[in-house]
């Protein structure tokens, strides 16, 4: 006779969320520090915020080469998450570095920021190494939340509130596209297994013009889209990223996106790649669409974090074009890319942490006339950023969209390639514009409250080596990349 | 050492613009002295390629350097691979040979920021002398991008009163170019490797045997040719070179003069038609006509300007056309003349901006009418403007006479000869603008109280402009010198080109003697082959 009672025993494997784990238990860790502390020194908690992120780098990395399905294949560490891991923990890293004076600047040296920027990362890890839709949702909701938080943490500012609700408005309403989409995707196929999706259009294309189908995909695809901030879903940007915390903006910019990304890719190239031929036609208009209002709508900003946020669209526009592609090349671009614009944007946001007086009022262009003369070295330290930004080369900018651009073009999209580098022209006019302030303006103000503090200056010249490295020698990351796309 | 001399050439500027960075920043004297000093070595480091028989008799590249670079599985491959020829040779001696010039005309104008503007300069040369010598397409592009770096601060740092606008709209005209030829790049690139061929990275001399359908050349050729000709700048999108040139500070005129610009016209020489020789002849009579149009617009509209500086910079439009024309006429000839005008021009036009700087330094206006009888006050300075006048206008026994004259009788015996017959009114108009320009400025009373008390030009400008002297009669009289290293260069590109070996004209090494040509058709290689 056998057992009544079956148990069946799930395949955990703990080594597939061995990185969020830990980062996860350094966090709660760090509650109860914070909890222990003296309010307004957050100096140790920063400190440990960064040792927790590094062993978590630790950790993932030792995980590269090695695929580690867990959690009845709800999860997976593999190449590709590692490298998406290693990009959050570096932004993360990059963001926690310049926030210390900043917080202390604005009056809010509080240590949960800290807790809150290392639960918003295992969120990310999460969306990037999921591999079944609710992972992927966990994930993004455990990103989501804690985002939510910072963007709105000056409770005492009406700009940082505004960020706060509005993404958290918008945010939620795209979460309820996404989960519908993914409703649907389960209601066709009747799994939410990212493999077993795709086994299922495999089995059976017809399901594949499914209108119920087709509605799941578009629907998720809009949920994604609107982390990314690609136009027409890109509205929510500009006055997020300019009400929050700075470092925060930069942070957004960086990790969430790649985020997205990457959870984006994993679902769309795996479980719906019978339905790429829709979604490439429709992406493709999107790129186009997406670099067109984030460039030429930065060219009328004044506001240097609203004319970054602007940029910022155009660059996820950038990246879109590696993923029509979607060929080796255009896709481990896409990586390359998301890497290299979390070092350069977030150095030329921890630059403009530094110019920025409390309340940052000016942190307009006017703000930082004659900036260069003043300030000679972190002039040039920012010029490097925006020159990669604009894909000058030799830096990391220029490559990423070297290698995307190449990967449209080896996939025959010529015109997508051609009008993405016009849009790169026209960013030039922007970012230079900043320089013409910087450096062909005269000074209005000494900039003598400029304080170089450890933390930031770390943050900065990384920023720049790196950004450098990538543009010089971008060999041994661009191997990285294709490891990681290719498992 | 010899092996290794371009990359020490090419670099060697860097390494002195990082020790300018480290020197104090107080110190313009010593700033302005370790510049020249590191432009000076960096000439004699590649004096010893100006003095190598090997180029009379092999077109072929030499000096070459070949390291791996980039390279990502089986995606991309770029190298570092650098080398010489003939025509890259003067481009780079050109280089080389203005830079401690240019240095050395700054030393009153600039006072501010003169770290910054140092700095800037050797970066300039670094990414100027690199663009000549890559032989790997991507390599170029890194180079050919960089230069836009240093160029477009020290106009909008250092430049007049409209400085900003001429500055971003230099910037952003030249990488607009530069990007679609990016796409270009790529895309060749793509083309070699579906083609099954055996490439080395961008390797331009693997590009060269590719056979592109002539469809796609069309399109390729144009994404390059825009972007050399708003470098060059041809009609019609030479506007932003006046504004430019205006606006820069005199060294900056007489680089952006004197190398920039032949960084377009040595594009297509070495880029864009070897590389796509159908298309070359599919767009040449519209090349040639943009080129004649070019030539006569500019120096009718260089006729009209109040202002010399500006005056100079349309007669660059004129003088580039000519350029243009010699290469598309595709004949030895042609294109020999046209390489001697690259850098005629560049002795000739950085001459005249170092002149206009003197007299701005002197009066701080530029305006024609302002000036008069200037010649009975600074009687040294009025003999060297006139030098330089006339070989601008290309009197014979100057050297713009041996260029222009290679240049229309290339372009007679070529399929553009009514296109020479137009173009050579552009010879006319020179004379017209140029005299009519000197006229005013240096004959004529002196009744401005503000001109009776000019010096004549001191020791320092003296040495600054010498040495172009020298050249433009050497040049005029003994251009054998330069014509004979170039010409086996020549005639290998023109071969690649049309498929063809070149037609032989005995008379290309001494045109001055031989005003009636005797062109002795040769079927085989010419001599040096």
């Amino acid at each position: 006779m056998e057992n009544l009672v079956q148990i069946a025993i799930p395949n955990i494997n703990l080594a597939s969320v061995m990185p969020s784990v830990v980062l996860a238990c350094c966090a709660m860790v760090l509650l109860l520090v914070n909890a222990f502390s003296k309010r307004g020194a957050t100096a140790h908690v920063a400190g440990l915020s960064l040792l927790a992120l590094l062993a978590t780098g630790v950790v993932a990395v030792g995980g590269w080469n090695q695929t580690q399905p867990g959690f009845s294949g709800h999860v997976v560490l593999d190449n590709f998450s590692i490298f998406f891991t290693v990009v959050f923990l570096i932004a993360a890293a990059l963001t926690i570095l310049m926030s210390d004076s900043y917080l202390k600047r604005e009056g809010y040296p509080v240590g949960e920021y800290y807790t809150l920027l290392l639960f918003s990362t295992v969120g990310a890890m999460l969306m990037a190494s999921g591999t079944d839709l609710m992972t992927i949702f966990l994930g993004l909701e455990v990103l989501s939340v804690s985002l939510y938080v910072l963007a709105g943490f000056f409770r005492g500012q009406r700009q940082s509130n505004e960020a706060g609700l509005k993404y958290f408005l918008l945010g939620a309403f795209s979460t309820g596209f996404l989960l519908y989409g993914m409703a649907l995707i389960y209601g066709v196929t009747g799994t939410t297994n990212l493999v077993d999706i795709s086994q299922f259009f495999q089995a059976f294309p017809s399901a594949l013009t499914n209108p119920v189908a087709v509605a799941g995909m578009l629907l998720m695809g809009t949920g994604f889209l609107f982390k990314i901030a690609i136009a027409p879903f890109h509205m929510w940007t500009p006055d997020v990223y300019q009400g929050s915390p700075t470092p925060i903006t930069a942070f957004m910019s960086a990790g969430p996106k790649a985020a997205a990304f990457a959870a984006f890719m994993r679902v769309f190239m795996v479980s719906l790649v019978g339905m790429q031929g829709t979604w490439t036609s429709l992406l493709w208009i999107l790129a186009v669409l997406t670099m067109i209002a984030g460039n030429f709508i930065a060219l009328n900003q004044t506001n240097l974090k609203r004319m970054l946020a602007y940029s910022s669209i155009a660059h996820a526009g950038y990246a879109l074009v590696g993923m029509v592609a979607a060929n080796e090349i255009g896709t481990a671009g896409v990586l390359y890319y998301m890497l290299a614009y979390a070092f350069m944007n977030i150095g030329a946001f921890a630059v403009l942490v530094l110019i920025g007086k409390q309340g940052e009022e000016n942190l307009t262009l006017q703000g930082v006339a004659g900036f260069g003369y003043k300030r000679p070295l972190l002039g040039v330290l920012l010029s490097i950023c925006l020159f990669s930004l604009m894909g000058i080369p030799p830096s990391a900018g220029f490559s990423g969209k070297f290698y995307i651009f190449a990967g449209a073009l080896n996939a025959g999209y010529v015109w997508l390639a051609v009008l993405g580098v016009l849009n790169s022209a026209v960013s030039l006019y922007y970012y230079l514009r900043v320089m013409v302030f910087m450096y062909f303006k005269n000074p209005e103000e000494d900039f003598s409250w400029i304080q170089l503090k450890p933390g930031a200056t770390i943050c900065i010249v990384l920023s720049v080596i790196a950004v450098l490295y990538m543009g010089l020698l971008p060999s041994g990351i661009m191997s990285l990349a294709r490891q990681a796309i290719l498992g | 050492m010899s092996e290794h001399l371009l990359s020490l050439m090419t670099f060697f500027p860097l390494l002195g613009m990082i020790i300018v960075l480290m020197l104090p920043k107080n110190n313009g004297g010593l700033l302005k002295g370790a510049t020249l000093v590191f432009t000076l070595i960096t000439f004699a480091i590649s004096l010893p390629l100006a003095f190598d028989p090997i180029f009379k008799t092999s077109g072929g590249m030499h000096y070459t350097e070949f390291a791996e670079w980039i390279s990502v599985a089986n995606y991309f491959q770029m190298n570092y691979s650098v080398g010489i020829d003939g025509i890259s040779l003067w481009l780079v001696m050109l280089t080389t040979f203005i830079m401690p010039i240019a240095v050395l005309s700054t030393w009153q104008a600039v006072t501010t920021n003169v770290k910054g503007y140092m700095a800037l300069m050797l970066l300039l040369e670094t990414a100027m002398l690199g663009a000549f010598i890559s032989l790997d397409l991507f390599l170029f592009y890194i180079f050919w991008e960089l230069m836009l770096i240093p160029m477009y601060f020290m106009i909008g740092i250092w430049g007049g009163a409209n400085r900003i606008y001429a500055a971003v709209k230099f910037f952003i005209y030249t990488a607009v170019g530069s990007l679609l030829m990016l796409v270009a790049i790529i895309f060749i690139y793509y083309s070699a490797v579906n083609s099954g061929m055996d490439i080395s990275g961008f390797s331009i001399m693997d590009f060269y045997n590719l056979s592109l359908d002539p469809e796609l050349q069309k399109w390729l050729f144009l994404a390059f040719a825009f972007s050399f000709a708003i470098k060059v700048p041809m009609f019609p999108v030479h506007t932003w070179l006046p504004d430019a040139h205006t606006e820069a500070p005199t060294a900056g005129s007489v680089i952006l003069a004197a190398v920039m610009l032949k960084m377009g016209t040595y594009g297509y020489v070495r880029f864009a038609m070897p590389l796509f020789p159908e298309a070359t002849q599919m767009y040449l009579p519209y090349m040639a006509a943009l080129a004649v149009i070019g030539i006569v617009y500019g120096a009718l509209v260089a006729m009209m300007q109040k202002d010399v500086k500006k005056l100079v910079a349309y007669s660059s439009v004129s003088h580039l056309g000519f350029v243009m024309l010699g290469i598309f006429a595709l004949n030895t000839i042609g294109i020999s003349g046209a390489v001697l005008q690259m850098i005629n021009h560049g002795i000739s036009t950085g001459a005249l901006f170092l002149i206009v700087g003197f007299i701005y330094e002197r009066r701080h206006t530029r305006l024609i009418s302002e000036f008069g009888g200037l010649s009975k006050q600074m009687p040294v300075f009025a003999v060297i403007f006139m030098i330089v006048t006339l070989s601008s206008i290309g009197l014979p026994a100057t050297n713009g006479f041996v260029g222009e004259f290679m240049i229309l009788l290339g372009a007679f015996q070529s399929e553009l000869r009514w296109f020479a017959v137009v173009a050579t009114s552009g010879v006319i108009l020179a004379a017209v603008y140029m005299l009519w320009m000197f006229q005013r400025v240096m004959f004529g009373k002196l009744d401005n109280p503000k001109n009776q008390v000019l010096k004549d030009l001191n020791l320092r400008e003296l040495c600054v402009i010498a040495p172009l002297l020298v050249f433009v009669f050497w040049i005029g009289v003994y251009p054998n010198t330069f014509l004979e290293k170039m010409t086996p260069a020549i005639d290998q590109m023109i071969e690649q080109v049309t498929g063809k070996a070149p037609v032989v004209i005995e008379s290309v090494v001494a045109p001055v003697q031989h005003h009636e040509p005797a062109v002795e058709e040769s079927p085989a290689h010419g001599h040096g082959h």
